[in-house]
């Protein structure tokens, strides 16, 4: 659904030269949650930006639903943004304007005539339950019901794709998940294909099947994000249960969808080990549970016991 | 001198000072806003960035702040004479009205743009909106409060600016207050005169507050 490769952008100024995105490959599926996880400056919210072209990269290409943006003049590319819609992290609403307004405003872009668009503004508002506030100003919202605003008036030209910038990030923790649960059942029930950029992995983990982790402008690892995890080295995993260093010769299992399977009494009882744990974290993601233990064996039938764990689809990494 | 004497006159010149006011101030906003609105979308960043543009149009605005309201009445003479085919009286005084105004109205509407989000426009950019629909519906809506509260102001200067016009016979409050209140020592005239200016800019400030605070509250 959205294809970007080989993206480069270079910021000129004042002789000095910024290189905020270093050569990004990005594939996003049709119908998927996707996530693009990293701090601050590590160049995702120019990814984004670039998209819907709101950047022009340096070289590389982005193509949305098939369509190549990059190769596009000017009116085609307006044209073609229609169909993309957009939520930003400070909702960037018409403060000048009503609810009823500022959904109504990439309608009036569109050229939807006056009747249609009232009917689509009403039937927008009800899809994102703000039905009664349609004569509010922004002024009169919290953050929450602003960024449904924002929702409504991105969804307004039926777009395949929405690009989320940080959207939730200057909401309070239960505002975010109501946004957040709302963005996934408009991606079920819709069938709408989400990019969203976060620095918080709580995002990631709440709505996303996949997740790209960014780094200094490049794309570290990217995949399904149970398959990410179970991937030895993963960032993300290493994100996601933070675990102390650990000490030499400590044992880390990883798994995921498994975590009720009595692995560690197992090893105990069949080999002649014994299992101390160090520490350990278990956290639901993409609607299964994964989680990471980390611990130490000791007994002549180590080498054996971390083999059958192995053997049994589980991650396992040894400290050296 | 009475009151009955002081009456008529204390009339005429507010209706002067009303007409050259008025006239000024919608020629002042005819040429004003677009200038204000060219300096936003040329600069580094704006919608139709340019920087010779920009830089061109800055110069003219600074010139046009630079000259003392009396310097600039007296040089425009030839250009009053080609749009109004006199270079004396009420209407005459129009000109360098609007010619000294624009540009400082022109400025106040730049800094009422600015402070219009930069994250306001790109969202209407990324949902297909062109840039005359971002200016006409997004940045202009948007810094309307901004707009009134400039344009009391540029109201307010052009008053004070009308009371030089009897230089070009002009006539106006201003104009009164000099040749009778100091040239003739009507003391009493010079009060009233005073008092009329003091009402007059402190109703159109009210009114400009009220307006824009109204706007603003959304």
């Amino acid at each position: 659904m959205i294809d970007v490769s080989g993206l480069r952008k270079v910021y000129q100024d004042r002789g000095r030269r910024v290189e905020a995105l270093k050569g990004v490959d990005l594939h996003v599926r049709e119908g998927e949650i996707f996530g693009v996880l990293g701090q601050s400056g590590a160049g995702k919210s120019t990814l984004l930006r670039c998209v819907n072209l709101l950047e022009r990269p340096t070289s590389g290409t982005v193509s949305v639903a098939g369509q190549e943006l990059t190769a596009l003049g000017e009116a085609e590319l307006r044209r073609a943004r229609q169909r993309i819609g957009m939520i930003h992290q400070h909702f960037a609403l018409l403060s000048s304007r009503t609810v009823a307004g500022n959904v109504a405003f990439p309608l009036e872009v569109m050229g939807v005539g006056r009747a249609e668009r009232s009917a689509r503004v009403a039937e927008l508002l009800e899809l994102v339950g703000l039905a009664d506030k349609a004569g509010a100003y922004p002024a009169q919202l919290s953050g929450g019901q602003k960024q449904r605003v924002g929702i409504a008036r991105a969804l307004a030209g039926r777009p395949s794709v929405l690009l989320s910038d940080e959207a939730t990030s200057a909401l309070d923790p239960g505002t975010t998940q109501s946004i957040l649960a709302l963005l996934k059942s408009l991606n079920r029930e819709l069938g709408l294909t989400i990019l969203l950029i976060t620095h918080e992995m709580h995002v990631v983990k709440g709505i996303c099947d996949s997740v790209a982790v960014m780094r200094d402008g490049l794309i570290e690892e990217s995949g399904g994000i149970t398959e990410l995890i179970a991937r030895p080295g993963s960032r993300l995993a290493a994100e996601l249960f933070p675990l102390p260093a650990p000490e030499a010769g400590a044992v880390t299992i990883t798994f995921t969808g498994r975590a009720d399977e009595p692995v560690v009494s197992e090893v105990v009882r069949k080999f002649d080990v014994d299992v101390s744990i160090l520490g350990g974290a278990l956290e639901e993601v993409a609607g299964v549970s994964a989680g990471r233990l980390r611990v130490r064996i000791t007994g002549d039938e180590r080498d054996a016991a971390l083999g059958y764990l192995a053997a049994r689809d589980l991650l396992v990494e040894v400290a050296p | 001198m009475t009151w009955e004497e002081m009456s008529p006159l204390l009339w005429e010149a507010t209706g002067q000072t009303a007409l050259m006011v008025l006239w000024s101030t919608l020629f002042t906003v005819l040429l004003g806003l677009p200038l204000g609105v060219a300096l936003v979308v040329t600069d580094r960043g704006g919608l139709l960035p340019s920087r010779l543009l920009n830089r061109v149009l800055g110069l003219i605005v600074n010139v046009g702040r630079s000259l003392p309201f009396i310097v600039l009445m007296i040089a425009v003479i030839p250009l009053t004479r080609l749009i109004v085919g006199t270079t004396i009286g009420t209407f005459a005084a129009v000109v360098p009205l609007t010619l000294g105004a624009a540009p400082f109205f022109a400025r106040l509407v730049e800094t009422a743009l600015r402070e219009v989000g930069r994250d306001t426009v790109q969202a209407a950019q990324a949902m297909g909106a062109g840039r005359w629909t971002i200016i006409g519906r997004v940045l202009l809506p948007e810094a309307r409060s901004g707009l009134v509260a400039g344009l009391t102001v540029t109201v307010v200067a052009l008053i004070s600016y009308s009371a030089m016009a009897g230089v070009i016979g002009g006539g106006g409050l201003g104009d009164l207050a000099i040749r009778y209140g100091y040239q003739r020592f009507e003391t009493t005239l010079m009060i009233v005169t005073v008092v009329v200016l003091i009402v007059i800019v402190q109703l159109v400030q009210t009114l400009g507050d009220v307006i824009a605070r109204r706007l603003a509250r959304h």
